[in-house]
């Protein structure tokens, strides 16, 4: 029989998000093929009793089997070294396919667990067919395109996107999973980079990416200077601040709030979008956001198809507007 | 100190993807293109590593007769040399890609000398395959750290911050390696007309890569479906102020 083997990460004593929805479109797969879903744990010698207790829960989201690969060796993160770990999980089995979620780590470690083997990887797939070639729905542009390809090797090598496929809830009543303990093999080349240290950054006001309003501009602001406007409405709104690509690039602010595919994921109640055209980069980073109110002179702009509500007009006249009518309002009680 | 930079060519999409009548790429007819985002800054990187560092730098990219011109984009802000893996336009998958640029790689270097960093993007804008400067390290035997926000290189080792929810984690790898970075880990500077110049003349080598067969396939492409959303247009101008607040009020936002 040829399983299943999921890489699940741990976060409060069951896996994180993202490992819940590669653990569901996996067992999806393990359904469609008849077989049996595992997952690979790795964790150092600090978490390995965390771990340990976590792993039988796993049974509740539909693993059978969880491989809890453990040692010092694992203790600071060295991306090759979990990759061995996967590795060595992955041919003491007989598996059709490898799922990781697609968390930064994740996706790094199946990387290097595809390149050891020697195999092919899809990185972000949103719906995986098997077949004689098995047929895959995989995001192209953080998701502004679909990619329908096909997948060879054995096993199969594929990342799940994140926040695309519904996440495996637990069941209430299910049987714990068989935890079998594993000593990876690891050498002294994979832990040639691994992490050293880490440094805590301080507060900075409130995070883009928790944000419930953001106010963000574009290039329709013109200047640095325009932006003391944006920032004003959203001190009024408790709002945090976040831009579009160009205003980083300009040198206008700092990419720490760029709201984007190659910045922050937004996913606020409201984004008030001020002199912004809504170019795809720009518009992946904001999909999430319930609402959008577009503030723009160009009703043309692609922006206006993704807004719920619109204000037409310049964001140099209309934004100082709304902040003295809030003022006029919070002044009259 | 030798570098060796990655970039891929990539369409400037703008607001909306249109496909080609067969579905299998990108109409790209009334597009220009750039390098991708991240690669952009892993070019300014491998300049101020040059500069400070002295040593020699060198681009690389997989792509058409075209990718030229962003091999000269990268020469214009500074890098030395340029190397195109030419092909036929067709979409390459990260599994051959990898394989030809390990091929370039070797053979740079027999000719030139090791590089001591070798640095890419983390994932490319378009295909978003996140594997090829991980690959190129199994195949080379380096060590590699990828999405990296900050970089320093010292004697022997390079040290490495990945941003994380948090703060950041600090990595630390031997040299000769291998970084992919992100966006934000500097401000690309603008080409000057002079650089522009100069990286017109360069000669850029081409070399016809061979392409592995086995990796993922591309059947075709489709745009997802979108909802269809009604824009409430609540007016124009300043006047509209009054009705944006009361539009907050209801949102509860205020």
């Amino acid at each position: 029989m040829s399983d299943v083997l999921v890489l699940v990460e741990l976060a409060g004593g069951g896996p994180d998000r993202l490992s819940a929805e590669a653990l569901g479109l996996a067992g999806g797969l393990a359904r469609a093929l008849s077989v049996e879903v595992h997952a690979v744990v790795g964790a150092g010698s600090g978490d390995a009793d965390s771990a340990a207790s976590a792993a039988p829960g796993l049974g509740a989201y539909g693993v059978a089997t969880v491989h809890l690969v453990s040692g010092d060796r694992l203790d600071a993160y060295a991306p090759a070294a979990w990759a061995a770990a996967v590795e060595g999980v992955a041919e003491g089995g007989n598996y059709d396919a490898i799922v990781a979620s697609g968390s930064e780590r994740a996706t790094e470690v199946l990387a290097h667990v595809a390149a050891r083997m020697d195999l092919p990887m899809a990185a972000n797939v949103i719906t995986i067919e098997p077949g004689d070639r098995w047929k895959l729905d995989r995001q192209r542009w953080a998701g502004s395109l679909i990619e329908e390809a096909w997948l060879d090797g054995a096993p199969r090598m594929f990342t799940v996107a994140p926040h695309a496929v519904p996440a495996m809830e637990p069941a209430s009543s299910s049987t714990a999973a068989t935890v079998v303990s594993v000593a990876p093999t690891i050498t002294d080349g994979d832990r040639r980079a691994r992490i050293v240290g880490h440094e805590v950054a301080g507060e900075a006001g409130v995070s883009l990416s928790d944000a419930k309003v953001v106010v963000g501009g574009g290039r329709g602001l013109g200047s640095a200077e325009a932006f003391a406007m944006l920032d004003e409405l959203a001190e009024l709104l408790g709002a945090a601040v976040g831009v579009s690509r160009v205003a980083t690039s300009l040198g206008w602010r700092p990419h720490a709030q760029q709201i984007g595919q190659t910045g922050t994921r937004i996913a606020p109640d409201l984004y008030i979008a001020c002199g912004i055209s809504g170019a795809i980069q720009h518009i992946v980073g904001a999909k999430a956001a319930k609402r959008i109110l577009v503030i723009n002179t160009d009703q043309d702009a692609p922006i206006f198809k993704r807004a719920s509500y619109a204000v037409v007009g310049d964001v140099h006249a209309v934004v100082p507007a709304i902040s003295d009518e809030i003022r006029r309002a919070r002044g009259g009680g | 100190m030798r570098i060796l930079v990655l970039v891929k060519r990539i369409p400037a999409t703008g607001g909306r993807i249109v496909l080609t009548e067969d579905a299998r790429s990108i109409d790209t007819r009334f597009l220009g293109f750039v390098v991708s985002p991240h690669e952009e800054c892993a070019v300014e990187e491998a300049v101020r590593l040059i500069e400070a560092n002295g040593g020699e730098s060198v681009v690389l990219t997989l792509g058409p007769p075209e990718a030229a011109d962003q091999l000269r984009d990268a020469m214009a802000i500074g890098v030395d040399r340029a190397v195109l893996l030419e092909t036929d336009g067709s979409d390459w998958d990260p599994y051959a890609t990898s394989a030809a640029i390990a091929d370039a790689v070797r053979d740079l270097e027999a000719a030139g000398g090791s590089f001591d960093v070798i640095l890419g993007g983390n994932e490319s804008a378009d295909s978003g395959g996140y594997q090829v400067g991980v690959r190129l390290a199994v195949a080379l035997d380096r060590p590699i750290v990828t999405g990296i926000k900050a970089l320093e290189v010292g004697d022997g080792v390079a040290t490495a911050r990945r941003q994380v929810p948090d703060g950041a984690d600090v990595f630390e790898l031997p040299l000769p390696a291998i970084v992919t970075v992100r966006e934000g880990i500097n401000l690309p500077r603008y080409p000057s007309v002079p650089g522009r110049l100069r990286a017109k003349k360069k000669e850029v080598e081409r070399i016809v890569p061979e392409r592995r067969p086995g990796g993922p396939t591309l059947e075709r492409l489709q745009l997802p479906v979108e909802k269809e959303q009604h824009v409430e247009i609540l007016g124009t101008g300043p006047e509209a102020a009054p009705r944006v607040v009361a539009l907050l009020r209801e949102l509860g936002v205020l």
